[in-house]
């Protein structure tokens, strides 16, 4: 009897601490797996794009596409420069941030320094609203609503412009910017506003020489996700500043970004392999590095002007 | 101090006061600009729209004719497809967001999957839909699906998962993981019984803003494909008959409420522009519903813990 219960005890006193150990070990393993599916994510953009880049690249010289200054991929002499879409897409985006950040950044610094905590209750949410739209929306407003209206004081401008794309997208930047840099400039303690005061500067001399300064390094990431938003946004530029590549650094005129391109490429049917097929990921890779020069260039900013309290 | 002294200062403070006047105006010019353009499409697009709005609307598929045409098959896309985005997302979502905050350690492995998630917010929409027509369409051989539809919206709205889950579990005190340790709960007994039910409010609320975006999604959609012009419905996901499930409209080919949207815009006649302006009152109907639903659950848990 007793050795029964000898040869029995370690099998029930460990059976169950053995399947908990294993069970936290398949559970950890399986939200590891999860966590790096934002890797494989990565991995799969940047492999597709290389990919199907590396045999338009083999067909287009690199330097024709960053130097010849016509793109039209779909006419019978085909040419493939990418410069009138990179210059649709910063023209746009320049557009966009001339508006998005000085109101985006006088809308942050009166919500952070002088509105009461009442208002800014109410004025945060409305502003995120702009955020939550649908950009085809915008689009339709873009289109149907603000170029008629910009058509009034400006009759030769062309019914699919860039300036009221570009400007219906400031719009829609605001809350991006004014919401991050809100948040930076509150961060900042308190205690410099009050040695500020102490020696008798205003409110306003406060923000703008004490409060904003050290929130910089928040407020310039704000700005640089407005412009990724910017350069990355398609359905507005699609409908409102029309598909068109045309080189000009003119808002008042109809030009393509490489959004709007791969939009109007892709709605039609696209035989997988050929070489308009491949422009597109060309084309995207242009705009994922874009995007990730600000990127990059943001988190420089934000290192080199970080200020430590 | 002399008299003249004093005259200056007061100048001085005057001049400051009137400065700081000005700017007070600015800000609220600033935060008017939004608001008015907000009040202003919606407005714009109401009375464009509004004629249009029908039983009829929503129950028709679209036509040549702009007054038979309607939404049947894209609100009925949009909801198959945020079915799909909202299986997948939310479980991968919930689970990295649970391991970069609980399990990750600080080596270079958590550095990586943080750094991607940042990263990952940043891309353009436009770029998920090249992945998905490269690799799901292509590679993958899914198709011009609502299978494929859903998987792209899920990778575009997984990093809001994991930043809102992440927030959520971080808002929770260690005196909980403290009690629940000392009582001898294994880590995931811990997360499952403790840390979960506790934050699930608030994922939930990031869960709805990030459909709500995939809701409104236009571009990756059209870039893998998506046909305009559907004059049919999906396979019904219910059968009369064994196994009463079926699973055949995944590979539906399907269109949504942007796309149509955008297709009516597109058009020169202005007719089914108002059928694009009322399609638009619907799309935002449904985006707003969904973040007033996530800030009313918000609202709801401030009152309702207090740690």
């Amino acid at each position: 009897m007793s050795e029964k219960y000898l040869k029995l005890s370690p099998t029930i006193h460990l059976a169950p601490r053995i399947i908990r150990n294993l069970r936290e070990r398949i559970v950890e393993l399986l939200l590891l797996g999860a966590a790096i599916s934002s890797i494989a994510t990565t991995i799969g953009i940047l492999g597709i794009l290389i990919y199907e880049s590396f045999s338009f690249f083999q067909q287009v010289s690199i330097i024709k596409f960053l130097t010849d200054t016509e793109w039209s991929p779909l006419f019978e002499n085909p040419r493939y420069g990418v410069v009138p879409l990179v210059s649709g897409t910063l023209v746009t985006t320049v557009v966009a941030l001339s508006l998005a950040i000085p109101l985006g950044t006088i809308a942050a610094i009166y919500l952070s320094e002088f509105a009461s905590p009442k208002l800014r209750e109410i004025a945060k949410p409305c502003l995120e609203i702009l955020a939550g739209i649908p950009t085809v929306v915008y689009g339709y407003f873009a289109y149907l609503f603000v170029t008629p209206l910009l058509q009034i004081p400006l009759p030769d401008l062309p019914g699919s412009n860039m300036l009221s794309a570009g400007l219906v997208m400031g719009i829609m930047i605001i809350p991006y910017v004014s919401s991050i840099s809100e948040d930076a400039m509150r961060a900042v303690p308190v205690h410099l506003r009050e040695g500020s005061y102490a020696m008798g500067a205003t409110r306003l001399q406060t923000a703008l020489r004490v409060v904003f300064p050290a929130a910089i390094s928040g407020i310039s990431a704000a700005y640089i996700l407005g412009i990724s938003r910017a350069v990355g946004e398609t359905m507005i530029v699609a409908i409102a500043a029309g598909l068109q590549p045309i080189l000009t650094w003119n808002p008042m005129e109809e030009a393509a970004t490489i959004t709007a391109y791969i939009v109007g490429v892709t709605q039609g049917d696209l035989p997988h392999g050929s070489l308009e097929y491949q422009t597109i990921f060309a084309a995207g890779l242009v705009l994922v590095l874009m995007t990730l020069v600000f990127n990059i260039l943001g988190h420089f900013l934000t290192k080199r002007y970080r200020e430590v309290y | 101090m002399t008299i003249d002294n004093l005259h200056q200062l007061h100048r001085l403070i005057a001049r400051n006061r009137f400065w700081e006047k000005i700017f007070i105006v600015f800000g609220i010019l600033s935060l008017l600009v939004g608001i008015i353009t907000l009040l202003a499409l919606l407005i714009d697009m109401t009375i464009d729209g509004l004629p249009r709005l029908s039983w009829q609307f929503f129950t028709s598929f679209p036509s040549r004719k702009y007054e038979e045409a309607g939404i049947l098959s894209a609100w009925v896309g949009t909801c198959l497809v945020i079915l799909v985005t909202a299986i997948a997302a939310i479980p991968i979502g919930i689970a990295s967001g649970i391991y970069l905050e609980e399990y990750a350690k600080k080596n270079w492995l958590g550095d990586i999957i943080e750094i991607n998630v940042t990263n990952l917010a940043g891309i353009p929409s436009i770029i998920y839909g090249l992945l998905a027509l490269g690799l799901f369409v292509e590679q993958l051989k899914l198709g011009r699906s609502i299978l494929t539809a859903g998987l792209t919206l899920s990778l575009l709205v997984l990093p809001i998962v994991i930043v809102t889950t992440r927030e959520a579990i971080r808002a929770i005190p260690n005196s909980i993981r403290e009690a629940a340790c000392a009582l001898g709960a294994s880590k995931w007994q811990t997360i499952w019984d403790h840390i979960l039910p506790y934050s699930i409010g608030s994922i939930l609320t990031g869960i709805i803003i990030g459909l709500a975006r995939a809701v409104g999604e236009t571009a990756p959609l059209i870039t893998i494909g998506a046909l305009t012009f559907i004059a049919f419905l999906p396979d019904s996901p219910f059968k009369s008959e064994f196994p009463y499930i079926s699973f055949n409209w995944l590979q539906a080919e399907f269109t949504v409420m942007p796309i149509q949207m955008f297709n009516w815009v597109s058009r020169p006649d202005p007719e089914f522009q108002s059928n694009a302006a009322a399609a638009g009152v619907v799309l935002v109907f449904m985006t707003l519903a969904m973040n007033a639903i996530a800030i009313f659950i918000r609202y709801r848990l401030r009152r309702r813990i207090k740690w």
